[in-house]
């Protein structure tokens, strides 16, 4: 307990990894226009490690208060149900009517919403049935589903000139995000990091389980509702800004907690933080700059965090 | 002193206390014995605001469990609780050091860093202080949870059932040490045991739940006998005396 | 209610949907007027096509879901989101990009093929797991599809055959007419021959041992089945579109109500099947008439709610 023995070389291994992916990002087949490359792509730098940070946050917030490693945020259908949140926002106020609450108000209703529904939801979901897991689980999986095919029926109900409103594709795109919001996204996002941080140590005694953490003196629900708004507040900044993003916090974690296992929130943080943005950056270098593929890099990342999702499963299951 | 009383507890339309009072002094061990579904975990899970109270009271000394703020509370009570749900990653320093969180609050200073070596040395611990949890018995694991609470340096620690899944050398070395916690570091402790030959071994007090009431309480001597075997658990054992404790013939 | 009485109503039942079926569409169509030339040519061009491959669709894969759960023993697998029809969706793209020239027939048999080379895999996954956790089982189940999916999804970007992708994973009938769904014939007698060998499918639902000693032929069986549902989807997948959950939901309402002995109880699955898709359609055509949303949709919401009912309508029973 206690920052002392925080693995320093390897998160500042982690660090350099990342300045090095970023120089590459910003410098990779720039041919020189520099005044227009710091704007253009430092735009771009600035929302993908937004988002890259409010994923692994709230991946990690979430693996604590449901105490596993192998539920996510997106796993349980948060992204799902703010995409529906928006899209029902436009059935039920239309297009004109929504650009009349102007983009900020509109995040910010939304973003209200999204916070109710998920105390309502997965609070309760939490709350009365945590200890069972799987079946927490398949329910996540499940009321994604739900909320995917809500979503897909109010389209449809929607006039598609209305629907240009929405502008949330199925797959989060790291090159088209909404610009709008991408300054009071990171200012939110800045917030709830600052916020977590002073809660860290509380989190390191609820990941030790109800029961030790009562006895610890722990307001173990008080964490958890703290946690479960953080969480809602960030899937909201993150899925405005770039759309869901599937499996990505999950490999983050994953891979978080194998380089630098420790009980301590502190480095968790920071390391999946770093690994996150190392993955997207790097990943973006990777397969538009150097590879030029086409495929989205969230595509990927499904897929490889797919099978670490179902190796993770597997290892547990052999216990 | 924690003193209970008019405690009732209902789950559905169970009652599983029923009026229970009951006063549990200082300085002593204390074990809650009964038949399954006598009410001793309820009972323990109240005391120790793991369950929320119902109807009735409990004080610990002067606090009233369940309006003192659960950090208050945290520096005067201790739960080593019936199961530990689930195994985190850590060495066994990295728990115990857990235990000084009520304290330090997860800023960890020299006097917290002393207490943590203090209970390894205390329950023994020290070989395998580096070694993660995953990788210990079920008997050290119980002493790494049994550390934890005396870092957190309670005078009181209450214990569910300690003994599950240990065999007979784990379980006379942890009942030895909670003895030598309470003669000589001035704990109270109290603990629900299963078994009732380790009660009347170890502890000072014997308290019997029957059907969410107290069927009985005092020395191990005054409460176990055939009688009270057949009334209790409905078996019918021999009781021999030995050194002025009975035990049950099983 | 015994259940040669249960089975009549059924199909009774069903045969009103279909008769309502027929009559239900853009262009109005009443009964009296069937003998008019053109309102005939209407009915047997496109609603009779339409409404029996709905009646095909819904029945086989009511009968693969149930299939498949003997097989893998477990009540929450379904081979429409398991891998199968995923693999499937493979199937047809390598069909599509290698051997673009290639008849619907050998097109098909690529998919089919594809769709139980995944099936096996899963069979291989499942038999290695403990039975004794069937939610995890399922959620294996789920991964496994998704991650091919998502290879599925990455082929596709590549070769900019993305919107084939909408296509296939919306399943839709408004595209069905007269000799543009005559394969799904295929499915209906490969779903009646799976039918003869019910009792067989029955016993390897008790588990290899007990399969053994009654004398049955165990691999045999579950290859015949993996290669019933490797056909049965890729047929549907290829002529509607992947249509989930029947396969799920029908099965575990059938077994709560009837029990398991396959071979009385695979006809009112059948009916069951044919019924939901069939209801599912007819809404999808009135809901926003005379705009249509896809089954797929439709299905989506209603499953979704239905098994959330199963999964937590179990717990009340087993207190």
């Amino acid at each position: 307990m206690g920052e002392n023995d925080m693995p320093v070389k390897r998160l500042s291994f982690l660090a350099l990894l990342l300045a090095l992916s970023m120089v590459l990002y910003m410098t990779i087949g720039s041919r020189g226009n520099w005044d227009f490359v710091l704007a253009f792509r430092g735009t771009k730098l600035l929302a993908i490690i937004a988002v890259s940070v409010a994923v692994s946050t709230s991946t990690l917030l979430f693996q604590t208060i449901a105490q596993n490693r192998i539920l996510t945020p997106s796993i349980m259908g948060f992204d799902a149900l703010y995409v529906l949140i928006i899209t029902m926002m436009v059935y039920f106020f239309s297009g004109q009517g929504m650009l009349s609450f102007g983009s900020y108000g509109l995040f910010a209703f939304n973003t209200l919403i999204m916070l109710l529904a998920s105390f309502l939801l997965f609070g309760t979901l939490i709350f009365e049935h945590g200890r069972d897991l799987t079946r927490m689980i398949l329910t996540g999986v499940i009321l994604g589903t739900l909320f995917r095919s809500l979503t897909s029926f109010a389209t449809r109900m929607i006039d598609p000139n209305e629907y240009a409103h929405i502008q949330i594709a199925s797959y989060a795109s790291f090159n088209s995000f909404n610009t709008e919001l991408l300054y009071i996204g990171v200012a939110v996002i800045i917030a709830c990091l600052i916020f977590v941080w002073t809660i860290r140590h509380r989190l390191d005694v609820i990941s030790l389980g109800y029961d030790v953490a009562v006895n610890l003196g722990e307001n173990v629900r008080t964490v958890q509702l703290l946690a479960l708004a953080v969480i809602a507040i960030l899937v909201s900044v993150s899925t405005a800004l770039v759309g869901p993003v599937a499996f990505l916090g999950l490999l983050v974690v994953s891979i978080a907690h194998l380089l630098t296992p420790s009980p301590n929130h502190s480095t968790l943080l920071l390391s999946s933080a770093l690994i996150s943005c190392i993955i997207l950056v790097g990943g973006q270098t990777i397969m538009e700059r150097m590879l030029s593929l086409s495929t989205p890099l969230a595509v990927v990342i499904d897929f490889v965090g797919g099978l670490v999702f179902l190796l993770l499963l597997l290892q547990r299951l052999k216990k | 002193m924690i003193s209970v009383r008019n405690l009732t507890h209902q789950l559905g339309q169970q009652t599983i206390l029923d009026d229970l009072s009951l006063t549990i002094p200082k300085g002593k061990v204390t074990a809650l014995v009964g038949a399954n579904g006598a009410g001793k975990s309820t009972l323990l899970s109240l005391i120790t605001r793991l369950m929320k109270l119902q109807d009735g009271q409990i004080l610990i000394d002067n606090m009233n469990v369940g309006e003192t703020p659960n950090d208050a509370l945290a520096r005067k009570l201790s739960i080593l609780p019936q199961s530990i749900q689930l195994e985190p990653r850590l060495t066994v320093r990295e728990l115990v050091s857990f235990g000084r969180y009520p304290h330090a609050k997860g800023r960890m200073q020299k006097q917290d860093w002393n207490k943590v070596d203090e209970a390894l040395t205390v329950l023994d611990l020290n070989e395998l202080a580096d070694r993660q949890l995953d990788t210990l018995s079920g008997g050290q694991r119980q002493r790494a949870y049994v550390a934890m609470t005396y870092a957190q340096d309670t005078e009181y620690m209450l214990l569910d059932e300690p003994l599950n899944n240990m065999d007979i050398a784990a379980s006379r070395s942890l009942m030895r040490v909670l003895r030598e916690l309470c003669e000589h570091h001035g704990r109270t402790i109290v603990i629900v045991l299963h078994d009732i030959n380790y009660a009347s071994g170890y502890a000072d007090n014997v308290v019997a739940l029957a059907d969410g009431k107290i069927d009985q309480e005092g020395t191990p001597l005054d409460v176990v006998d055939s009688a009270f075997l057949h009334r209790i658990y409905g078996t019918d054992a021999k009781v021999h005396i030995l050194d002025d404790r009975p035990f049950v013939q099983v | 209610m015994n259940r040669v009485a249960t089975t009549l109503m059924a199909l009774l039942v069903l045969l009103v949907i279909a008769t309502l079926s027929l009559f239900v569409g853009v262009i109005d169509l009443q009964p009296k007027n069937l003998f008019n030339p053109e309102e005939l040519e209407l009915l047997l061009v496109s609603r009779l096509p339409r409404t029996l491959a709905v009646l095909i669709t819904g029945s086989a894969l009511a009968v693969c879901g149930t299939i498949i759960q003997l097989l893998v023993r477990n009540r929450f697998v379904e081979p429409m989101t398991a891998g199968t029809g995923q693999g499937a969706m493979l199937g047809i793209l390598i069909a599509i990009l290698y051997f673009p020239s290639a008849s619907l027939i050998v097109q098909i048999c690529i998919a089919a093929t594809m769709a139980l080379i995944s099936s096996i895999g899963l069979m291989l996954i499942v038999i290695k797991l403990p039975a004794t956790k069937p939610l995890y089982i399922a959620l294996v189940g789920l991964i496994y599809g998704g991650i091919i999916g998502a290879g599925v999804t990455f082929v596709a970007y590549q070769a900019d055959l993305l919107q084939y992708i909408e296509i296939w994973t919306t399943g839709e009938f408004s595209g069905v007419l007269q000799g543009r769904y005559e394969t799904l014939w295929i499915a209906a007698i490969v779903a009646l021959l799976a039918y003869l060998i019910a009792d067989q499918f029955a016993i390897v639902g008790m588990g290899r041992t007990t399969a053994i000693s009654l004398g049955l032929n165990y691999n045999q069986v579950v290859v015949l089945g993996l290669i019933t549902i490797s056909i049965v989807t890729a047929l549907t997948v290829v002529t509607v579109g992947m249509i989930p959950f029947v396969g799920l939901v029908i099965p575990n309402i059938v077994s709560r109500l009837y029990g398991d002995n396959a071979r009385l109880t695979l006809p009112i699955t059948a009916f069951f099947g044919a019924s939901l898709v069939l209801i599912c359609d007819i809404i999808g055509r009135v809901v926003r008439y005379p705009f249509e949303i896809p089954v797929g949709t439709i299905m989506g919401i209603i499953d979704a709610l239905i098994f959330l009912w199963i999964l937590y309508g179990r717990e009340r029973h087993a207190r």
